[in-house]
């Protein structure tokens, strides 16, 4: 751990701060709160509004897991594994069942959650209208009233153009039959993980000072129509490593004559599982 | 039948600051109505228009409107979500340029089946059948259900912003200029349109112009507006054949006779 900064790089008035929008956005489901986001030492889009947030709730007995793209290994989520382990001290982990904070962006394990665990997700766009209202007064207008017809039209225009709804990340839900919300960049293959999950989600937008929250058990539903049901992504081959048929599958491209293997894209998920089966 | 009418407006009055926008305006418009708002630019006529349909709070007076299960009730004084259910069910407005009243983004479908959207329509099939049909009401082939409304000439997406007020079976249309801008011929056929929709709905609605030929085809009675103010009103033929007030004379007499 280095010296010379507070306990996970921010001071503690501004947790304090986080704190309070935190527990507004757990107490209110979905709804964004504003918050006076700093700057972070990592460029914005990086996962500025999750690093505040995992600053703001991390204590110095939590382990912290990070992920980008589902994978442990990557550029951001070593860097951000690290700043925490640097300017908190605090225990890291790439095991999602031993992990009591993970910070993802763009997916959430395949491992099930439990109780007690804190998930939090880097944000881009929070607000959910923004694609037809272009105003935020409206769009605000719009959360208060409930207002949200609207965001049909959009899985409309998916249908009448491609036949299907082609929205595939991202895709938008109602929490707690309440609250229209963007789940993060997250593939729509993950969104059945957020309903009714024992974990705390929390959400976090940086540059655009949002935080937002699905407390544990809430009902997380993805929107559709009567005649064209949500649907998750499914694959028609098994992962190339672990032989699951179950996960998120990414497609690798192995050489230039257009070779290519589908790999888990949880990087935990699939090595534990590779693991299993050479005992 | 009905023993009271469907919008009551009374001492309407807007200001923009110490300007006028228009003054003690008061009329009662009955079902299946069509009242017709003529006067030249600035008289107030989009003023009065947009106090009407609640898009701007009037400075003084009252505009009362027939709730299907309230009766008379004062616009004004509903809460803000009955505002907009009475906007996108029992309103519609007709905007003198398509592209403010049009999702320019979204194919056609998606434009007419917007308000049923909004008023919680969740079937994707029955949607569309009732998109394509009202298409086919406005003279727009279904077959250009799925094109963007920029592919569309502007007769066309007039049509199709009628289109998209329609579909919710409105029972008061406001309509500003809706044939500003379109060259004679489109604009006789959207008047045709226009008229033919109106008898068999039983429309009631509100149309500004500044064209007295759009006011004779499709008013029953007409106001006159100048400097915010209602100078005369009667029956549009009245109006029109024997003007009193000097303004409308002129009015009248400025139009040309081919």
């Amino acid at each position: 751990m280095s010296t010379g900064y507070n306990f996970a790089y921010l001071d503690e008035q501004t947790k304090r701060m986080l704190r309070r929008a935190i527990l507004k956005a757990v107490a209110i489901p979905g709804y964004q709160v504003p918050f006076g986001s700093r700057e972070m030492p990592l460029p914005y889009g990086w996962g500025t509004g999750g690093i505040q947030v995992t600053a703001a709730v991390i204590g110095a007995d939590d382990r912290l897991k990070v992920i980008d793209q589902g994978a442990d290994d990557t550029t951001n989520a070593v860097s951000i594994r690290r700043f925490f382990a640097r300017t908190a001290g605090v225990a890291t982990t790439e095991k999602t069942r031993e992990a009591t904070v993970i910070q993802t962006r763009h997916r959430i394990p395949e491992t099930p959650l439990s109780e007690g665990q804190i998930m939090v997700y880097q944000v881009p766009i929070p607000e959910p209208l923004r694609w037809l209202e272009p105003r935020e007064t409206e769009t605000r207008k719009m959360h208060a009233l409930a207002d949200y017809g609207a965001m049909h039209v959009k899985l409309y225009e998916d249908i009448a153009r491609f036949g299907h709804i082609a929205t595939t990340y991202d895709y938008p839900v109602l929490v707690g039959g309440r609250y229209l919300m963007r789940p993060s960049p997250i593939p729509k293959f993950d969104n059945p993980k957020m309903d009714n999950s024992p974990a705390l989600q929390l959400f976090g937008a940086g540059r655009e000072k949002r935080i937002y929250a699905v407390p544990p058990y809430t009902s997380v539903k993805s929107l559709d129509f009567e005649d064209h049901p949500f649907e998750v992504q499914r694959w028609d081959q098994a992962c190339a490593l672990c032989g699951s048929t179950e996960s998120f599958l990414d497609e690798v491209v192995t050489d230039d004559q257009g070779g290519r293997m589908y790999v888990c894209s949880d990087s935990d998920y699939c090595g534990e599982r590779r693991q299993e089966q050479g005992q | 039948m009905n023993d009271h009418p469907l919008l009551r407006v009374n001492g309407l009055t807007h200001m923009y600051g110490a300007r006028v926008g228009c003054r003690d305006v008061s009329f009662e418009l009955w079902p299946g109505e069509v009242i017709g708002i003529v006067g030249e630019s600035g008289s107030g006529k989009s003023t009065l228009l947009s106090c009407l349909s609640t898009r701007q709070r009037p400075t003084a007076g009252v505009v009362e409107y027939d709730t299907t299960d309230q009766g008379l009730v004062d616009v004004y004084g509903l809460s803000e979500p009955r505002q907009r259910m009475l906007m996108r069910t029992d309103w519609g407005i007709v905007h003198q340029n398509p592209r403010d009243g049009l999702r320019m983004g979204v194919s056609a479908g998606a434009n007419v089946g917007e308000r049923l959207m909004a008023v919680g329509a969740r079937h994707y099939g029955r949607i569309r059948e009732q998109a394509g049909t009202w298409l086919d009401k406005v003279e727009i082939d279904p077959t250009r259900m799925d094109d963007q409304p920029a592919t569309f000439s502007g007769g066309m997406l007039q049509r199709l912003q009628i289109a998209r007020n329609l579909v919710t079976h409105p029972r008061l249309v406001f309509m500003d200029e809706p044939t500003g801008g379109l060259d004679v011929s489109v604009q006789a056929r959207l008047l045709d349109l226009l008229r033919r929709l109106v008898t068999d709905l039983g429309l009631s609605a509100i149309v500004v112009t500044h064209d007295l030929a759009v006011a004779r085809l499709l008013a029953h009675r007409l106001m006159v507006m100048k400097d915010g103010q209602v100078v005369e009103h009667g029956l549009t033929d009245q109006v029109l054949d024997d003007p009193h007030h000097p303004y409308t004379q002129l009015l009248v007499s400025s139009v040309l006779q081919p």
